[in-house]
């Protein structure tokens, strides 16, 4: 097997919120609630889960953009959750992220050009002329013409916006991008062009990908292992084609079976689905899944199922050893 | 630049950028424009009606309303500029860095510019002047101070929407410092909104300058300020109506022509009415 190249250990971010007068009562939110997983070289790895399951927050406390409370974060044996001045600074350059509003991720103020160009001179990659020419030749590969160096984010749709910040994530050579659904705000036709970018990219420069969706059929396509969240914590890892085709847990067997597969034969009654999101501020006890649980046992109220280590993955259910 | 243009299209703008050059070149121009020096008595020629030798007339110690219009304006202007430019300067910052902070910090900085902006601008430059003593410098930190607050609070309140915005975060995540971030990517995107806030502001500036100027506490005698021929014209009201007319026909201009030019910017800068 080959070493990982990102190692997350129990990654946990609690948010508290503290209202009231004259008496304040706090409410905390683990929005990650101590979350585990490997990414390996060259691989795309999804994590899946249904909004404010923590799935952004997450992928943001790994690149330390939100300070995570926690857990350890190791990139290629360097701890990043401890990393701090020049060496955090060379972490940033090998993790990047491409974020889900091509809108306000970029700087509506800067050209493409002066976007691109600096971080290239920030990390002494290249400035002047040469980092022009560096610039360019980033548009090219994410699809742009040149031109595009002058002009301002107004100016482009929103697939091409995301192609800029595709472009301008690459501009540091980082080995690991964290796509935090990065196509969920684009149309139908946008979204397979910038899926299809994603793979090239994936191919031609050896990168790997956390990949951070809502949406199963895009995470079938582009990933290889997944991890799914359900309120702050992974309840299922595995290949991809494992986890979609035959599901262990419940909550991964609800998911797949409320996301169409594109073949009339297997059409069938639409899925029960059974309840809402519960909140994350106040999650239920035991297994959070349980009251949406269609074969919930008894013990799942009260007991937080542990993890089951599989050959190629887990699940966190009683169901199954837990 | 878009903005710009827009404001250039508007005639109302057109006008009051018309009047501010006019004022503005009469007062860098006043030592070859004045017919005679502003501050010369010519006894013999006290109170003299507007036409003939003196254009505007004269006050009551003989000396040229004309000359001393142009020379005063260079006071109102120097003082309302560098006021301005230094309440801009700093309150803004102070908005900047507090709405990016955040937290604590900004609740507290904000609850001192809050006390600050309970102050009318004409009182609290008032004490600051009352208890300095009125010259030329005193008087331009007094009316910095009671801008501060107001430039603070109209950076703060777009650097807290632009601080969550993904674009904050790419930096982050690319390394970037805070201070890079502040300067070349929040700064950038707030400063039409402050440019509004400084022609609006000059306006109050030029009103406050010419009201302590009026009450005594301005730049003193025999200096020309639009304030203080104000004043002397206010005591010949009955005998010399022009000595008050001409100094407040100035004040009016100037601030109708600031208040013209920042209404127009702001119009042009609002995305509510740019019809993209």
């Amino acid at each position: 097997m080959t070493a990982p190249l990102l190692q997350v250990r129990n990654l946990s971010k609690h948010f508290s919120i503290t209202r009231g007068f004259p008496k304040s009562r706090t409410t905390t939110v683990r929005a990650v609630d101590g979350i585990s997983f490997d990414i390996k070289p060259g691989e795309a790895f999804g994590l899946v889960g249904e909004s404010g399951c923590g799935k952004s927050t997450a992928a943001r406390a790994l690149l330390r953009l939100i300070e995570p409370d926690s857990g350890q974060v190791v990139y290629r044996g360097q701890d990043v959750t401890t990393a701090s001045g020049a060496d955090l600074r060379a972490l940033r350059r090998k993790m990047q992220i491409v974020f889900q509003d091509p809108y306000s991720s970029l700087d509506p103020r800067q050209t493409i050009g002066s976007a691109l160009l600096e971080p290239l001179a920030l990390h002494g990659i290249a400035r002047g002329a040469a980092g022009r020419e560096r610039a360019a030749a980033l548009l090219e590969e994410v699809g742009l013409p040149v031109t595009a160096l002058d002009r301002y984010p107004h100016e482009f749709s929103g697939g091409q916006r995301q192609r800029i910040g595709i472009a301008r994530a690459l501009t540091v050579e980082p080995e690991l991008i964290v796509a935090d659904e990065p196509v969920s705000a684009l149309d139908v036709s946008v979204q397979a062009q910038v899926l299809l970018l994603l793979r090239d990219l994936q191919r031609r420069r050896g990168l790997s990908f956390l990949f951070v969706s809502h949406d199963l059929s895009v995470v079938r396509w582009f990933c290889d292992r997944v991890a799914l969240m359900y309120l702050g914590r992974i309840v299922e890892q595995g290949p991809v084609d494992r986890v979609l085709a035959a599901p262990l847990h419940p909550y991964a067997r609800m998911l797949r079976d409320a996301s169409p597969v594109p073949d009339p034969a297997l059409r069938g009654a639409l899925p029960r689905i059974i309840g809402e999101l519960p909140s994350a501020a106040a999650p239920p006890s035991g297994c959070h899944f349980h009251p949406r649980c269609p074969v919930a046992l008894a013990r799942c109220a009260t007991d937080t199922p542990g993890w089951t280590a599989l050959p190629d993955g887990g699940v966190a259910c009683h169901l199954h050893g837990g | 630049m878009k903005a710009l243009r827009r404001a250039a299209a508007n005639p109302t703008t057109t006008a009051g950028v018309l009047i501010c050059a006019l004022i503005l070149f009469g007062a860098v121009c006043a030592p070859w424009l004045s017919p005679f020096d502003p501050t010369e008595q010519n006894i013999i020629d006290r109170l003299q009606p507007p036409g003939g030798d003196y254009l505007l007339g004269t006050d009551q110690f003989g000396r040229d309303i004309l000359s001393r219009l142009l020379w005063g304006a260079r006071i109102s202007l120097a003082v309302s500029l560098g006021a301005i430019a230094a309440a801009a300067v700093i309150g803004g910052s102070i908005g900047m860095v507090s709405g990016y902070v955040g937290g604590r910090f900004d609740l507290l900085v904000m609850q001192v510019m809050d006390v600050l902006l309970s102050f009318p601008s004409l009182i609290l430059g008032l004490i600051v002047v009352a208890l300095l003593g009125p010259d030329l410098v005193n008087l331009v930190f007094a009316i910095a101070l009671t801008a501060i607050a107001p430039f603070a609070r109209i950076a703060r309140a777009p650097t807290l929407a632009l601080k969550e915005r993904a674009f904050v975060e790419a930096g982050r995540a690319l390394g970037f410092s805070h201070t890079r971030i502040l300067f070349r990517h929040i700064l950038p995107n707030i400063l039409p909104e402050v440019m509004v806030m400084v022609s609006l502001w000059l306006a109050t500036a030029v009103r406050v300058e010419a009201s302590l100027s009026f009450i005594g506490l301005g730049v003193k005698p025999p200096t020309a300020t639009w304030g203080g021929m104000t004043r002397d014209g206010f005591e010949n009201i009955l005998d010399a109506p022009w000595l008050a007319i001409a100094p407040g026909v100035a004040i009016l201009l100037l601030v109708l022509g600031l208040n013209m030019v920042g209404d127009g910017l702001r119009d042009a800068t609002d995305p509510k009415l740019r019809g993209e």
